[in-house]
């Protein structure tokens, strides 16, 4: 989680922008990460009665641990809606390729559909199919992913704005419709179940016995383990932050901004518009495959019917409400529309139905409110939450402009 | 073809060039060079194919016949960014600057063709990436300099004045660190003293950083004063080139701009 190296200061990459929020933020996630992984693991279990119906009602680890692989996913995204400008309405593609790879890699699934295969792994002795650890099925996965993207990219990316949201929503589409139908290498809507248990360290023994003592070094973590996997997912979130934030400072970074502003006067600075774009779309896909792995690692399973249409859209609704571009921003809008959407909409329903005897389905509301939401920042705050610097400009300018008027329109 | 031939001098050849667009011929089989470190203009009424010539030479269009050169090089149909990467930069007509990044970002991205970070080096900032980050930073500053906007060289490209933006138009295509630079009406909505001043930049633009220029302009002050070279087109034709003196007096370059009349004298 080295997000604030002291390089991120020296380096003058963003000009006017500060950098120090960089550096608060990062502590502030570090510290969030950290008191929320001692919550969990330390004080909910001491609680009283009463605190663990308000944690488990309220605020479940499991939802927690969701809302970081829609922090993962929403990153990602970012980079490809905030940082290049590219609408891409079929994200939840790469998040079920992640996920399929999990299921593939570390799973006994391999054996299920091709019971020739056998790949005997020091984990699992006893146990047919793949299993590697989740750390390089992480790193594997983000790379197919990142190799889809491009592969995706390629023909889409020749379309302009309009166009290419149509595409990108149809392979959004197509790709969970293959993992249902490929029956052969999906298992189809049965999906692929349980995955194997993950290992935090990447190698070494699960423990060493000293005497008679037995210290537990990595030991595998099964999926009720959700204390210890909240700290693997946050590192994995920290990861795509720290790539997101670098990656923003540096020549691939201004390309795209370049292209996000003027694709024209880019292309006529010596941008290459298709290799800019694809690197976009690879990088940001490299993530949504990480937040497959993660997800299949959470939910301990594949099911091709979890990656719908609706995923895409609320990763978006995400990264506008918490200010398109600004990593910041986009992880406190996806941890709030996440939590919005797995807890605080359903307990709300639960107790407002409770209390005034109302038999309202509130979950199925979630997109109408989501859309009331969303109209109402476009009315009021259409820069998001926590907007870019930048983007924070354009508001100024109107009124700028509106006084130059006045001044007798000299400019 | 017989273009092989001339093309290693010039910094610029475009030879024979016609531009259809179905029916209708936009450019026909005009031929034009940009001599090393040379100030040469291409003018003609509205409608001329100025526009489309000049897109032709970018990359945007394709010549239906015909090649360009640039030193040497043959770009004919090449896209936009390696022609701009193999020494064409461009200023625009109606400003087109990255209005949300900073001046000295705005140079940096005209710098990017001439670094190679690549994304993992970037991420894990190599000392090659931070050598290249600093150079490019101090080079954006000194091009800056150059044009004289150095002190605003971290202020957002929009908030700069419409003067300013004019110079950063160019100091962004200098990064590409062209031999042949392209300036599409750059006086546009300047008042003559703001123009003058311009014309005085852009020689020394010339002088100093050793590029030949071409200049797409309607102020005829400005063309007389700053080309050496003047070629005419009209209707998509080419019906002259020569110094200012021999443009100012060619009838078939006052007949296009003014239109045909009784009397020769009268044109005038």
């Amino acid at each position: 989680m080295a997000v604030s190296t002291p390089d991120t200061i020296v380096q003058g990459g963003k000009g006017g922008a500060p950098k120090s929020p960089n550096r608060r933020w990062a502590m502030g996630f570090l510290i969030a990460a950290i008191v929320t992984y001692l919550f969990y693991a330390f004080v909910v279990p001491n609680l009283g009665a009463a605190g663990k119906t308000f944690v488990s009602t309220w605020i479940p680890a499991v939802a927690t641990n969701e809302a970081l692989v829609w922090v993962i996913c929403a990153v990602g995204l970012n980079i490809v809606v905030g940082y290049a400008g590219l609408l891409d309405l079929g994200f939840v593609a790469f998040w079920a390729i992640g996920g399929y790879t999990a299921g593939w890699i570390m799973s006994t699934f391999i054996q299920a559909v091709n019971p020739g295969f056998y790949l005997a792994s020091a984990a699992y002795p006893d146990q047919p199919g793949i299993h590697i650890n989740w750390w390089l099925v992480l790193i594997i996965a983000a790379c197919l992913c990142a190799f889809a993207g491009v592969l995706i990219g390629a023909p889409t990316l020749r379309l302009k704005s309009d166009y290419l949201a149509l595409v990108t929503l149809a392979f959004g589409e197509i790709i969970p419709q293959v993992f249902l139908n490929a029956d052969k290498f999906t298992n189809g809507a049965r999906g692929i179940a349980p995955l194997d248990n993950v290992s935090p360290l990447p190698f070494g023994p699960s423990a060493i016995t000293i005497g008679d003592v037995k210290i537990p070094i990595s030991q595998p973590l099964g999926p009720f383990d959700t204390s210890a996997k909240f700290l693997l997912f946050a590192i994995v979130a920290a990861f795509a932050i720290f790539v997101s934030l670098r990656i923003r400072e540096g020549r691939l970074g201004r390309a795209w901004l370049a292209i996000r502003e003027d694709e024209l006067a880019a292309s006529m600075m010596g941008v290459p518009l298709m290799r800019t774009k694809l690197a976009a779309y690879a990088v940001g896909a490299f993530m949504g495959g990480m937040g497959g792995v993660v997800y299949a690692i959470h939910t301990n399973s594949v099911f091709p019917d979890r990656f719908t249409f609706s995923i895409s859209i609320l990763l978006l609704a995400m990264i506008v409400l918490g200010g398109m571009g600004n990593v910041w921003g986009v992880m406190i809008g996806a941890l709030g529309l996440a939590w919005f959407n797995s807890t605080g909409l359903p307990q709300f329903g639960f107790w407002f139905n409770g209390q005034f005897g109302t038999e309202i389905n509130f979950p199925s509301y979630s997109f109408l409110i989501l859309g009331a939401i969303l109209v109402l920042m476009m009315l009021f705050r259409r820069e998001g939450l926590f907007p870019e610097t930048r983007t924070r400009q354009i508001l100024r300018e109107a009124e700028r402009s509106d006084a130059e008027e006045l001044d007798g329109g000299e400019v | 073809m017989s273009t092989d031939v001339v093309t290693d001098v010039m910094p610029l050849t475009a030879s024979n060039i016609t531009v259809r667009f179905g029916g209708l011929v936009a450019v026909n089989d005009v031929s034009f060079t940009v001599p090393p470190a040379s100030i040469v203009s291409l003018i003609g009424p509205n409608g001329a194919g100025k526009t489309t010539f000049f897109n032709v030479l970018t990359g945007l269009y394709r010549p239906t016949t015909g090649s360009v050169h640039l030193n040497g090089r043959n770009i004919t149909g090449q896209t936009p960014h390696k022609i701009a990467s193999l020494g064409l930069g461009r200023t625009f007509q109606n400003i087109r600057l990255f209005g949300l990044m900073t001046a000295a970002e705005n140079v940096m991205v005209g710098m990017h063709s001439h670094t190679t970070s690549n994304i993992v080096q970037i991420v894990a900032r190599t000392r090659h990436q931070r050598r290249e980050e600093v150079e490019s930073r101090a080079f954006a500053q000194e091009m800056l300099d150059f044009v004289g906007i150095g002190r605003h060289a971290d202020e957002y490209a929009r908030n700069l004045s419409y003067g300013d933006q004019r110079r950063l138009e160019v100091a962004r295509a200098l990064a590409l660190r062209p031999k042949v630079l392209l300036l599409d009406e750059p006086t546009a909505g300047m008042n003559p003293q703001e123009s003058a001043v311009f014309v005085d930049f852009v020689r020394r633009v010339r002088d100093e950083q050793g590029v030949s220029i071409l200049l797409i302009e309607h102020d005829m002050s400005v063309v007389m004063r700053a080309s050496e070279r003047i070629t005419v087109l009209d209707q998509g034709e080419k019906i002259a080139e020569g110094g200012p003196e021999d443009i100012r007096n060619n009838p078939r370059v006052v007949e296009a701009y003014l239109g045909r009349t009784g009397t020769e004298g009268s044109a005038r």
